[in-house]
């Protein structure tokens, strides 16, 4: 597997999950992604970069531009030093939030992308990967 | 600074979001909203989201409480123009737009609203029970 390509936007603010959404716009088109994975992975970013501002108190996504022989992919990961997820099963659940979300996000994200992977602890901040083939 | 225009055609209100919302400016739009149709006694609003790329679970709930408040303040919601990617995604990632009701468009929403004035229909979406 190849990066082809490989950024980093800081998400630390609300402004910046507009910004994330758009560079991972971007990145979709590069990847060739139709216009409903584009959607689907934008709107996976979108819930994770709030989670990273609201929760994590801001960090970073970091964008790559995935080729794997013929195919290609997008894998976002979003890191943050936040208080970090004390029971990461729950947190995936659906309807379960900590805060004023419909407590989607996490386990919405989930089935929005192909692959998912959360590294999670408290105190130690939280990593999510998205990525998607196309 | 940003603002999302809120135009009064009769006794309806129409919003055309244009922009990639922030969640800020989502906020604001549900308050100058239910201000709005308090000020002009407005029985109709029609949220047109033709141009809006995405919704994720934020902006739904921005909709649902829109309709929500309308609705207590005696008004019908009326979400119009999805896109089709964008109604594939809400459904894979469990966004259910309970109580709010949508239209394919601008027009076929008017006629929605309409109907749900003169009918004297519940404005709350049948779905629901």
């Amino acid at each position: 597997m190849i990066v082809e390509k490989d950024e980093a936007v800081p998400v630390r603010v609300g402004d910046d999950v507009v910004r994330a959404r758009q560079a991972v716009r971007a990145l979709a088109t590069a990847a060739g992604f139709s216009l409903v994975d584009q959607t689907k992975i934008i709107t996976a970013a979108s819930e994770i970069a709030r989670n990273t501002v609201d929760y994590g108190g801001g960090g970073d996504l970091r964008l790559e531009l995935l080729r794997d022989g013929g195919r290609r992919g997008v894998r976002l990961t979003f890191t943050d030093q936040g208080p970090g997820i004390a029971d990461v099963e729950q947190a995936l659940k659906d309807g379960y939030t900590s805060g004023g979300g419909l407590g989607l996000g996490l386990g919405g994200a989930r089935r929005l992308v192909g692959e998912f992977a959360i590294n999670s602890s408290p105190g130690r901040g939280t990593k999510v990967t998205l990525t998607r083939w196309k | 600074m940003d603002q999302i225009p809120i135009l009064k055609i009769g006794d309806c209100l129409l919003v055309s979001i244009q922009v990639d919302m922030h969640d800020r400016l989502a906020m604001e739009l549900q308050d100058q909203l239910t201000q709005r149709i308090v000020a002009t006694r407005a029985r109709g609003v029609m949220i047109d989201i033709s141009a809006l790329e995405i919704v994720d679970s934020f902006i739904g709930r921005m909709l649902n409480d829109i309709a929500a408040m309308s609705r207590v303040l005696d008004a019908v919601t009326v979400v119009v123009g999805m896109q089709p990617a964008v109604a594939i995604t809400l459904v894979e990632l469990g966004l259910k737009l309970e109580g709010v009701r949508t239209a394919l468009d601008v027009d076929k929403g008017l006629a929605l609203i309409r109907r749900v004035i003169d009918g004297g229909e519940d404005p709350v979406d049948r779905r629901e029970g």
